[in-house]
C-alpha cells in the first residue's frame, strides 16, 4: 500500500506539466491513441513472457512509441482530418490488444491491464515509475524552452536549425514513457485520465504556464492518493477510482474555479478600475 | 536599436522559383534579385502566392523547383534571416510573458538552458522600448491587442538583429499609429543596411514608405521601382490574373537544373510579364498551349 501511494504521487507529479503541454498544443486526441496504443504490445508481450512488468512495459513502449510516430507523420503528411486517423489508430489498437489477450489470458488479466491494479505494485513496478518520473522531468526542464516558443510559434524555431521539432518529438517520447509507466496502475483504458483531467481542470484557476504546471501536478497527486484510498477500501480498480477523483476536481473547477468558471461567469463583477 | 551591425552585402536571389500545393503552383517560376539593402514591399491580390514566396526566402518552404540563393551569407549560418509570420499563426494559448517572448529573439546567445545575464536583460527592455511598450516586460500576450502583440514581435525582430528581415503581413488589422511607428523602425533597418521585405495590402503605405516593390500574381508581374510598378495598368493585371484551381490543367513541362521536369499544373494562360529592368531570360516557349 505504502509502494502504491508512492507510485501514485511520483505519476502525478508527471502528468502534471505534460498533461498541461499536451492540452495546450492541442494534442488531447494524440494522447488518447497513445494511451490505447499500449494495450496490444503489453498483450504481445504477456503471451511471450507473462504478467511480468518489465516485459509489458517494453512491450508498451514499442507499440506505443510505433503510434506516436504514426499520428505525428499522419498530421505532417496527409490532408486527412487528423482527428479522424487519431480515432481510427485507437479504436484498432484496443481492439487488438483486447482479441490478444482474450486468445491467452483470463478476464482478471484482461481487467487488470484495461484498469489497472496498483496494490500489486511491487519494488520493480515502483522503481519503473520513479525513475520514469525522474527522466522525464529532467528532460522536460531539458526542452523547457524550446517547447513553449515552438508551442507559441511554431515557425521561429525552424530559423535555427532542427531543434524546434526535435524538441517536440522528444516530447511525443515523454508523453508515450507517461503512459507506459502509469499503465500498471491506472490501466491503459483509464491512463489518460490521470493526463487531460488535472491539466484541463487547472486552467480554471491559473493562465501562466508554470502556475498550470504546479496546479496540475497537485491535482493529479490528490487523485491518485484519494483514488487509492478510495480503491483500497470500496474495492473497485484503481484506474476507475483515480480517474474518478480528477473527474471529480474538474467538476468542482468547472463549477467553482478562479477563472472563467461557471460561477465567476454567472457572477460577473460590474466593478471595474478606472484604467 | 545597435547601429553597429551593417552588412551590405547580403543579396537573395530567386532563380526560377516554384512552388506547389498539391500540383497545384502557388509560386510559379519567378526569377529576380532582392539587392543588398533594399526595402521591398511584396504585394499582389488574395492567393497570389505573397506569403508562400516569403516562406520560401525564410526557408520555412522548400522550392519543388528552383532555388533561392543567398548571397554574402555562410550558407550555414542560421538566425541569419529573420522570419516574421503573420499574427494569425500563433497561438496565444501558450500564454508566454512578454519578456520571454522579447527574448526568443536571444536565442543564438541563450540557447535552451542558457542563463539570460544582465546585459541581454537590458538589450530586451532596450527593444521593448523602442516600440514603445516600456514597463510591459511582465504582461502575458494573451492579454494584449493585436497592435502590442505585434509591437512585441517587432521588438523580438530588433532582438534577432539579422541582415535579413521578412515580414508577413506586417500591418495587418493595426491601427495608423501603431502603423506609423512599425514604420519608423522597418526605416531604422533599412537605414542600417539591413536587406527588408515585408507582404503588404496596403497601397498608400507602399508607395509612401517602400522603394522597391515586387508584384505578384502567382506569377511575377512586375519587378523593381516602386512609382513604376504600382502603374495602373500593372496593377490591372495583377488583379485579372486568374488564381483559381483548374484540375484539368495540364502538367507544366519545364527542364529543371538537372535534366529532369517539373510536375505541377499549369492553368494559367498568358506570359508572364517582365519589367524590363529585370528582364528574365527564362524560356517561357512552353506556355503556348
Amino acid at each position: 500500500m505504502r509502494r502504491a501511494l508512492l507510485a501514485c504521487i511520483a505519476l502525478g507529479l508527471m502528468s502534471g506539466p505534460i498533461g498541461v503541454l499536451l492540452v495546450m498544443r492541442r494534442l488531447s486526441l494524440a494522447g488518447d491513441a497513445i494511451s490505447h496504443a499500449v494495450l496490444p504490445g503489453a498483450a504481445i508481450a504477456y503471451m511471450i513472457a507473462g504478467m511480468s512488468l518489465p516485459a509489458l512495459g517494453l512491450g508498451a513502449f514499442v507499440s506505443a512509441t510505433i503510434v506516436a510516430l504514426l499520428s505525428g507523420a499522419v498530421s505532417q503528411y496527409t490532408s486527412q482530418k487528423e482527428d479522424a486517423s487519431l480515432a481510427a489508430f485507437y479504436i484498432m489498437a484496443l481492439a487488438l490488444g483486447v482479441a490478444l489477450i482474450s486468445m491467452q489470458g483470463t478476464s482478471v488479466d484482461l481487467m487488470h491491464l484495461l484498469f489497472g491494479s496498483v496494490l500489486a505494485v511491487d519494488d520493480g513496478g515502483l522503481l519503473l515509475v520513479v525513475s520514469v518520473t525522474t527522466l522525464s522531468l529532467i528532460t522536460l526542464a531539458m526542452i523547457w524552452r524550446p517547447l513553449l516558443m515552438a508551442g507559441f510559434d511554431p515557425s521561429f524555431l525552424a530559423q535555427y536549425g532542427r531543434l524546434g521539432r526535435l524538441s517536440s518529438l522528444i516530447f511525443m517520447l515523454l508523453v508515450v514513457l507517461a503512459f507506459v509507466a502509469s499503465f500498471q496502475t491506472l490501466g491503459t483504458l483509464m491512463a489518460v485520465g490521470l493526463l487531460m483531467l488535472p491539466a484541463t481542470a487547472a486552467r480554471f484557476w491559473a493562465k501562466d504556464i508554470v502556475a498550470l504546471c504546479l496546479i496540475a501536478s497537485l491535482f493529479a497527486a490528490i487523485s491518485g492518493v484519494t483514488g487509492l484510498l478510495v480503491s483500497f477500501y470500496v474495492h473497485i480498480p484503481s484506474g476507475p477510482a483515480i480517474v474518478l477523483v480528477a473527474g471529480a476536481l474538474y467538476a468542482l473547477s468547472l463549477l467553482v474555479g478562479a477563472r472563467e468558471s461557471l460561477l465567476v461567469t454567472l457572477h460577473r463583477s460590474t466593478r471595474h478600475k478606472l484604467s | 536599436m545597435p547601429n553597429t551591425i551593417i552588412r551590405p552585402d547580403v543579396s537573395i536571389e530567386l532563380q526560377d522559383v516554384t512552388l506547389a500545393y498539391r500540383g497545384h503552383p502557388a509560386v510559379h517560376h519567378i526569377s529576380g534579385v532582392f539587392e543588398p539593402g533594399s526595402l521591398t514591399a511584396l504585394i499582389g491580390p488574395n492567393g497570389a502566392g505573397k506569403s508562400t514566396l516569403l516562406r520560401a526566402m525564410a526557408r520555412q518552404a522548400r522550392p519543388i523547383q528552383g532555388q533561392v540563393n543567398y548571397r554574402g551569407l555562410v550558407s550555414t549560418q542560421s538566425g541569419a534571416i529573420a522570419y516574421l509570420p503573420q499574427i494569425a499563426g500563433l497561438n496565444p494559448d501558450f500564454a508566454l510573458r512578454v519578456i520571454d517572448v522579447v527574448a526568443m529573439g536571444a536565442w543564438q546567445t541563450i540557447g535552451a538552458m542558457g542563463s539570460i545575464s544582465q546585459a541581454i536583460i537590458e538589450k530586451l527592455q532596450s527593444a521593448l522600448q523602442q516600440v514603445g511598450l516600456t514597463n510591459f516586460e511582465a504582461r502575458r500576450v494573451d492579454e494584449l491587442s493585436v497592435g502590442q502583440l505585434q509591437r512585441v514581435l517587432f521588438a523580438r525582430l530588433i532582438v534577432q538583429d539579422a541582415p535579413v528581415i521578412l515580414l508577413d503581413e506586417p500591418f495587418n488589422a493595426l491601427d495608423a499609429t501603431t502603423v506609423r511607428d512599425l514604420l519608423k523602425i522597418i526605416h531604422a533597418w533599412h537605414a542600417q543596411g539591413r536587406l527588408v521585405v515585408a507582404v503588404l495590402h496596403d497601397l498608400n503605405a507602399v508607395k509612401q514608405h517602400f522603394p522597391q516593390t515586387l508584384l505578384m500574381a502567382r506569377e511575377l508581374i512586375a519587378w523593381g521601382d516602386t512609382a513604376q510598378v504600382v502603374s495602373s495598368q500593372a496593377l490591372d493585371e495583377a488583379e485579372h490574373a486568374s488564381l483559381a484551381w483548374q484540375d484539368a490543367a495540364p502538367w507544366c513541362y519545364q527542364p529543371d537544373q538537372h535534366g529532369g521536369v517539373s510536375s505541377h499544373k499549369h492553368d494559367h494562360k498568358k506570359d508572364p510579364k517582365y519589367d524590363p529592368k529585370n528582364g528574365s531570360t527564362q524560356d517561357h516557349s512552353h506556355h503556348a498551349h
